[in-house]
């Protein structure tokens, strides 16, 4: 696919002057950074670190942390999922105005688009830091969090798969006086749904990893979890809640894969 | 040269010829001049004058690129044209408020040639979305989840053979299959004028005949205007009372068809040979499938 | 002019439709039915857990306290120290995920020539022997563990083991961007403009990781919206905002050129 002539003298410069800068970028980076390696590689620090890493083992397994791991998982879950959803529902409603082709459309589409970028540009975590002002802590603020991101995320994609549909069918219908949503329900939508829950289980699995994080900064779930047994060096039930964390984004990753190549047929 | 408009057998009861005026014309165009797309340079239509009286059935035909497809979307408005006048029930759509002309357009019903379809779709909704401009917000959301006026749409399909597709899915039927439930669409619209692209290019000769009968006899019984563009043009003579023959974007024949004799057909195709029309039409089939509606209407 | 009787009535429609099989019942319509009630038996427990109550939101003292905080917001905080404080925090995210992206980098490419199959020796030599395909999964399975592990976990890990600051942000985008660029550079090798495309395109998702890290003590703009937020500091929170959001919209910008540039 790559273009098999060799590249002329002229880029040949600008290709070589990217590299150095990128280089520079790079050497800068780390000269800046006060990254004191040898605190991290000296053998102390290793054998610490071994130390460190050996007392995550044997993961903690009494019946009540297994259970109180369990309902964080359950929760991480429902957070992932709800907030998937949401977001579909509130990415599509930007989408139809941010999609618009038509001649007299600049504002709406320029203001759906505008509101998308930032919703999209802002991370997850942010939002949630953010959110825990007005909800309090708890897996509410984690829902609503990944639900804005996520929204701009998904509005974006749909509205690109709504430009880059067929107009065929869409045509044939504005030309029998029909209003736009009516249009966008029986001509578009049905070219278009499966790619729409394609992309949006693409985002529930990547929203699962990140539901887990947000615990972090007090959301719920097992990030929650994860942060308050390392603070307390927890070792061992840290532990039990990764592994709980890889487990849950594996079962989300197969469903996601079960449903859409259903889907597909 | 054209013949002023005589509708041939009467098509609405009890109204005598005197009385298709001007003013109750479905259809009026004086000079009209088109293009094929509100950009393109070319003009196709060269000064185009019909009237077509209510309940009249109209075949046109003519060689490709006379200008039929752009005639019918002239009249369908979905291209404005450049010059002349068009009416569409006594009213001029482009003096009309963008509003005023989406409730004129819920009127028409252009059938295009390549049926657009969406092809994940039912047969059944594909067939109801003709009856959205008479539909309220609501009955077109129940009709989505629950497709109530299935019978409808299965009378439409049965009288075109095509009664087991009801419920099956659009990418399952043939290009034949397809061209009908397009049809049927237009059966199932409360639409007052039925604009018909190539109804018949898909279709082989048994099931052409029969899709011409069910349309011809449903707009009669309706009270439909069919404005019907077609290759076959044996069938434009049996079945049509009136022809109107293009060549090169202008009318070189308006009359009954009766008095169109194979001398005339010759010299609409430009050619000697009486057999050219099947080629064309195969021909424009072929052409119009690559085509993509390039026109966005406001 | 009647516009009622849309249908076709004449005697040979009429045979037409007599002939055929009745429409009959609609046999999508239990499957709806069955898949809309499963939505709202997988709701009900969705919204107790996650504890879902908008009308939260719009209660008085929340919305007293998210009033303050907003208003707080316009003008944001323009003083030279902050903004000074601001530039240097800004710097800092840029090098922790430059230096974070130069690391996965390395972990990167010995674990994409390791896992891919079509480099090994023992492909040349036109037998792949059981212990190298055995140590190719491995690698592999290394890859997929760097990956799944999210990088703020990674960072609260470190964070334990080197303490607060940049190394355990560096540590962490190296190691979990590692395995994602392993993973795809084993699958792209052969296209060098790929290869770079997609390191760029990563670097700018790195830009937003080292945000995020910042939250746990990795520093940089993270850490400052984090402690500004815990202080109800709106206008120091709106001031990071901003500049969060331009960071972004310029690296994207500057990927987007890099990307064509190297075309």
């Amino acid at each position: 696919m790559a273009a098999t002539l060799p590249a002329a003298p002229a880029p040949r410069w600008k290709a070589r002057a990217l590299v150095l800068a990128v280089g520079a970028l790079v050497v800068a980076s780390f000269v800046s950074l006060d990254l004191r390696w040898s605190d991290f590689l000296s053998r102390d620090a290793l054998a610490r670190m071994a130390a460190f890493a050996a007392s995550f083992f044997p993961p903690q397994a009494s019946p009540a942390f297994l259970r109180s791991t369990f309902g964080a998982a359950l929760e991480t879950l429902a957070m992932s999922l709800l907030g998937s959803l949401l977001a579909a529902v509130g990415g599509l409603v930007l989408a139809l105005p941010a999609s618009l082709q038509e001649a007299g459309a600049g504002l709406p589409r320029r203001a759906a688009r505008g509101v998308l970028n930032v919703l999209r540009a802002v991370p997850e975590l942010v939002w949630a830091s953010l959110l825990l002002i007005a909800a309090g802590l708890g897996p509410f603020p984690g829902t609503l969090a990944l639900a804005l991101h996520t929204t701009g995320v998904l509005g974006r994609l749909f509205a690109e798969t709504i430009e880059n549909a067929p107009p065929g069918p869409a045509f044939a219908l504005r030309l029998r006086g029909i209003g736009r949503v009516r249009v966008f329900l029986y001509a578009t939508l049905p070219q278009i749904a499966p790619q729409l829950v394609s992309y949006t289980l693409y985002r529930w699995e990547n929203n699962v990893r990140a539901a887990a994080v947000l615990g972090v900064v007090g959301a719920g779930g097992l990030g929650q979890q994860l942060s308050y047994h390392l603070g307390l060096f927890h070792t061992r039930e840290s532990c039990t809640v990764l592994l709980a964390m890889i487990v849950v984004v594996c079962v989300v990753d197969a469903l996601s894969y079960f449903v859409r190549s259903r889907a597909q047929a | 040269m054209n013949q002023e408009a005589q509708a041939g057998p009467a098509p609405v009861a009890g109204a005598a010829p005197a009385a298709v005026a001007a003013a109750a014309a479905a259809v009026h165009l004086r000079g009209l001049h088109a293009a094929a797309a509100p950009n393109a340079r070319q003009v196709v239509l060269h000064g185009i004058d019909l009237e077509l009286a209510p309940g009249e059935q109209v075949a046109v035909i003519g060689a490709s690129g006379s200008g039929k497809t752009t005639l019918l979307q002239a009249l369908g408005c979905a291209i404005a044209p450049r010059q002349g006048e068009l009416r569409l029930f006594g009213v001029d759509p482009w003096t009309l408020s963008s509003a005023a002309r989406q409730r004129l357009r819920g009127r028409l019903c252009l059938v295009p040639q390549v049926p657009p379809l969406p092809p994940r779709q039912r047969v059944v909704t594909a067939v109801l979305a003709g009856r959205l401009p008479s539909q309220t917000l609501w009955q077109s959301l129940r009709t989505l989840w629950h497709p109530r006026e299935a019978d409808v749409a299965h009378r439409a399909l049965a009288a075109l053979d095509l009664a087991d597709a009801l419920w099956l899915r659009v990418d399952r039927l043939s290009g034949g299959e397809r061209q009908r439930v397009g049809l049927a669409r237009a059966l199932v619209s409360e639409a007052a004028l039925w604009l018909i692209d190539e109804p018949l290019s898909a279709l082989d000769p048994v099931r052409s005949e029969m899709a011409v009968a069910t349309l011809t006899e449903a707009a009669r019984a309706a009270g439909r205007t069919l404005v019907c563009s077609l290759h076959q043009v044996d069938v434009a003579r049996r079945r049509f009372a009136r022809i109107v023959g293009l060549r090169a974007g202008r009318v070189v024949y308006d009359g009954p068809s009766a008095g169109l004799d194979d001398a005339r057909v010759r010299e609409l195709y430009g050619a000697d040979d009486p057999a050219l029309p099947a080629a064309e039409a195969l021909r424009a089939a072929a052409a119009a499938l690559e085509q993509a509606p390039e026109v966005l209407c406001r | 002019m009647p516009l009622k009787a849309p249908l076709p009535a004449g005697p040979a429609a009429a045979r037409a439709y007599a002939a055929a099989p009745a429409a009959g019942r609609d046999p999508a319509l239990l499957r709806r039915w069955t898949l809309l009630l499963g939505l709202a038996v997988l709701l009900w427990p969705l919204l107790v857990l996650t504890e879902f109550k908008p009308w939260q939101l719009l209660d008085e003292r929340s919305l007293r306290s998210t009033g303050r905080f907003l208003a707080q917001f316009v003008p944001p905080r323009a003083d030279a120290e902050f903004l000074g404080l601001l530039a240097r925090e800004t710097w800092r995210t840029v090098a922790i995920a430059t230096a974070g992206l130069a690391l996965a980098w390395v972990i990167a490419v010995p674990l994409a020539i390791g896992a891919s199959a079509r480099l090994s020796v023992s492909a040349i030599a036109s037998r792949m022997g059981a212990p190298q395909a055995a140590l190719r999964q491995l690698l592999r399975w290394t890859a997929v563990l760097l990956r799944s592990v999210p990088e703020l976990v990674w960072a609260l890990l470190f964070v334990r083991v080197v303490g607060l600051g940049p190394t355990a942000g560096v540590l962490a985008i190296g190691i979990a961007y590692g395995g994602m660029l392993g993973k795809v550079y084993s699958e792209i090798l052969e296209s060098a403009d790929e290869l770079l495309s997609y390191t760029v395109y990563r670097w700018e998702c790195a830009i937003r990781s080292s945000v995020v890290l910042g939250f746990v003590g990795a520093g940089g703009l993270g850490q400052q919206l984090d402690n500004a937020a815990k202080m109800f500091a709106g206008a120091e929170v709106s001031s990071i905002l901003l500049v969060f959001i331009a960071l972004v919209a310029l690296s994207d910008r500057l990927s987007a050129a890099l990307r064509r540039g190297l075309d």
